[in-house]
């Protein structure tokens, strides 16, 4: 069976006065119905890699790639009023922050309602019905109270598992999650990420999970690649992750303490060993 | 006064923001010399406490002691070179239109001492920071160098006491390392006493001594260090804590 | 190594070298924006007018020649004549003088005023805030040429009644912005930073807050500029600004009104002068806004 989504030789790169630079150098990936984790650190290029799909990265930015196809579509060909139908319905994403990614002055419910309806055409009960269904889905309790409050009134978790069921409520194939818990507190991550798992397994979704944590991402998915400085520096099995080969991967795998540390000194990343400067 | 005396005593303090009260009855005594933890979510009110102790937080009840002196409720200058504060946006803690050479020159210009260029340079080799970093702008930095020169920034009046407010969250995995390897070495050297707060356990098990986990405004259980390494906390939340840390590691 | 390398170096070696690298950057990027370069070509060339208007006036500001009255623009008279025989060109490139002091005085009286005044209510907030913005606000509440007006006729028609009049009328707005600014500042990590390093308020303000605000405000003073020149030439125009015979450009169209449907360059080569140099003004504003903006600055 073919892939869900292919990506071949995936380039980002945007104008400085220094002339172009190159964020995402050339990747190759493909995702099935399965679980993808994209791991580095800042300015590794995996939030553009996971923007890139959805051509959401905007002018002067330059996304060019050999192929980027979602079910047989070439997504490079696509223009905006076709990648809109993609958007959300097929392909949808969760961003960092859900005080930025909610609309402020459109009820929970309605900006659930608006993602559902955009898509498809429902009369006003079933779209209720979807709507309260969703949210319970997203194990918000009290579904009916949550749909009437605004964003402000909605802690960071709770603001976060909306964002979830207004980017699910389509129905899309593929999920991408950029860093989708990093603005929530520990015990809320698990929660939501713990929401999130369910829902891909239950329905049968891709998901792709962009992170800068190695544990969470080899927690949540079926298989990793390392980003770093652009280009993918070691693709594993989430369960092979400490049988990691390339010194990136060790390095920060050691470096990261554990609960029971008794190292006096944490091993840095020797960044000249591979970067080629 | 004989036998031990805190560095840091807080006894009953309650602290609020406009009517709202989000510390309440706090006691801790930290000793000389040591690493000491707050951990707790967002909003459990450790961030406060630190900002209370540093006095950017005036309104509080109870009794904070710094060094043995009870501390008034503004900031204050014998305090500010006694314990100073490390935040945790690098990227917000820094004046955009200072060099890094005249925000480490600040505190000394303000306290008026001299030798200002040497003193200068012997922190940003403390801190491990290259004395072409001198008289750079934030912006020309990563997130990891100004973190460095925030704690430069810190330690450039010899304070005796450092706060640090989640220090390495905003900051990649290899970073956080070097900063924390860092933060470990300027303990050692010039004998600072730490009260961090942090939501991360790991960093506490690798940094502190003992730790206090917070909830709604009250510590909930002080701990040792060796008891979180070996998973030997009591209180309900602080188990709870524990297993969602473990989870995702 | 040449200039250009020293100011551009990644790593400078002395403050100096830092700041000055930095203006470099900000003078490249306006150098990039073809209407700031016409905006500072424009402002430039005022400057030198004002300089050099001595020697460039071909005739006196004041010479009058009764016999040439009216005369059109001509070889001798580009601008032509006025209706007391003096040269317009010469009495437009002087009046360039005047102008240039009113531009000046106005930024220098008002801005610091404004931005002081802002900085000082937004950084303590509470009555101190409510205090001088209540009467920021009366101020604001009028509109600035009745106001500037009313001065004038309180404190006498004059050029320099009238500098007063309108730098009283144009602080206010440079103190809201400078309280919105100051209000978004005080509250930075890096402002806590220095008050726990034992700063006293007049030091945060005065070294951390002012310089933060002042790019907004070079901005919004320079787009100002063709504000105060109108006000300037309304003044003159109803005879409460500059006194004949100074060649103020209002005042110079406000002579030229009794005979614009004949001859016409009597009030319209003051006219444009006040145009250009307007436009010179919101130009080189604009370029500044696009370059000085500390939030799309550092990318």
């Amino acid at each position: 069976m073919a892939p869900m989504l292919e990506v071949k030789n995936l380039r980002v790169s945007f104008p400085t006065h220094r002339g172009r630079v190159e964020v995402v150098k050339g990747i190759s990936f493909d995702v099935g119905r399965e679980r993808l984790g994209i791991v580095g650190e800042s300015g590794s290029g995996k939030s553009m890699t996971g923007r890139a799909i959805l051509k959401l990265i905007r002018k002067p930015g330059l996304v060019t790639a050999d192929r980027m196809s979602f079910d047989g579509i070439d997504i490079l060909s696509q223009n905006e009023k076709q990648m809109r139908s993609i958007r959300g319905a097929r392909i949808s994403m969760v961003m960092q922050d859900p005080k930025f990614s909610l609309n402020p002055v459109m009820t929970v419910g309605q900006q659930i309602a608006e993602a559902l309806v955009t898509h498809e055409k429902l009369g006003r009960r079933e779209v209720n019905e979807r709507i309260l269904a969703m949210l319970d889905a997203v194990r918000i309790n009290d579904p009916k109270r949550v749909a009437g409050l605004y964003p402000h009134e909605v802690s960071g978790g709770m603001g976060q598992r909306v964002m979830i069921a207004m980017m699910l409520i389509p129905e899309p194939e593929l999920l991408i999650a950029d860093e989708p818990t990093s603005a929530l507190d520990v015990s809320v991550q698990a929660q939501v990420l713990d929401i999130i798992d369910d829902l891909v397994t239950r329905k049968g979704m891709g998901l792709i999970l962009i992170s800068h944590d190695l544990n969470l991402v080899s927690r949540y998915c079926d298989r990793i690649l390392v980003m770093n400085s652009g280009t993918v520096v070691e693709e594993c099995a989430a369960g092979q992750l400490d049988k990691a080969s390339h010194p990136y991967t060790r390095g920060l795998l050691a470096a990261m303490p554990t609960m029971n540390e008794n190292r006096d000194e944490l091993p840095v990343l020797d960044r000249t060993q591979w970067a080629g400067t | 006064m004989g036998g031990h005396m805190s560095t840091i005593s807080l006894k009953n303090l309650d602290i609020s923001y406009g009517d709202t009260k989000v510390v309440h009855g706090v006691n801790l005594e930290i000793a000389d010399g040591e690493s000491f933890a707050l951990v707790g979510e967002s909003g459990s009110g450790k961030s406060t406490i630190l900002r209370a102790i540093a006095g950017l937080a005036p309104d509080w009840t109870g009794e904070i002691s710094v060094l043995g002196k009870a501390r008034s409720h503004g900031v204050d200058r014998d305090v500010s070179r006694q314990c100073q504060m490390v935040f945790q946006d690098p990227y917000g803690s820094l004046h955009p239109r200072k060099t890094i050479d005249a925000t480490l020159s600040e505190p000394l210009a303000i306290h008026g001492i001299g030798n200002r260029g040497e003193r200068v340079e012997a922190m940003l080799k403390a801190v491990g920071l290259d004395q072409r970093f001198r008289f750079r702008f934030p912006h020309q930095l990563s997130g990891g160098q100004r973190q460095r020169v925030a704690i430069a920034r810190a330690l450039m009046l010899e304070p005796k006491v450092l706060l640090l407010d989640e220090p390495t969250s905003a900051l990649d995995v290899s970073v956080q390392a070097e900063i924390l390897n860092l933060l470990k070495r300027l303990r050692r050297e010039q004998g600072l006493t730490y009260l961090m707060v942090t939501h991360n356990l790991p960093v506490v098990s690798f940094l502190c001594d003992r730790l206090a986990v917070m909830r709604h405004g009250r510590i909930v259980e002080v701990a040792s260090v060796e008891q979180l390494k070996h998973g030997q906390l009591t209180a309900d939340y602080s188990r709870e804590l524990m297993a969602a840390t473990v989870a995702s590691v | 190594m040449t200039t250009r390398d020293w100011l551009l170096e990644d790593s400078p070696s002395s403050r100096f070298q830092a700041n000055a690298g930095r203006a470099y950057r900000v003078f490249t990027a306006l150098l990039r924006n073809p209407l700031s370069v016409v905006g500072g070509v424009i402002i430039l060339v005022l400057i030198l007018t004002a300089i050099f208007a001595p020697w460039i006036a071909p005739y006196s500001a004041v010479g009058q020649d009764l016999a040439n009255r009216l005369a059109p623009p001509s070889g001798t008279h580009w601008m032509g004549t006025d209706e007391l025989g003096r040269d317009i060109f010469s009495r437009v490139i002087w009046g360039s003088q005047i102008t240039l002091t009113i531009v000046g005085l106005v930024a220098l009286i008002s801005a610091p005023l404004g931005l002081l005044i802002g900085a000082i209510a937004g950084y303590f907030g509470g009555w101190v805030d409510r205090i001088l913005m209540g009467f920021t606000d009366i101020f604001l509440s009028m509109p600035k040429l009745i106001l500037a007006l009313a001065f004038v006729a309180a404190l006498g028609p004059g050029i320099n009644n009238a500098i007063i009049a309108i730098a009283i009328t144009s602080w206010p707005a440079y103190a809201r912005i400078a309280r919105a600014e100051t209000m978004t500042i005080r509250h930075a990590e890096f402002i806590s930073a220095v008050r726990l390093q034992g700063a006293g308020p007049i030091r945060i303000i005065v070294q951390h807050i002012l310089p933060l605000c002042t790019s907004s405000m070079i901005v919004r003073v320079t787009l100002d500029m063709a504000g105060v020149i109108l006000t300037a030439a309304g003044l003159g125009f109803i005879g409460l600004g500059a006194q004949p015979p100074l060649p103020e450009w209002g005042a110079m169209i406000s002579r030229g009104r009794t005979f614009i449907l004949d001859q016409w360059w009597v009030a319209t080569m003051p006219g444009f002068a006040i145009i250009i140099v307007s436009l010179g003004f919101c130009f080189l504003g604009d370029g500044l806004r696009d370059v000085l903006d500390p939030k799309s600055e550092g990318k």
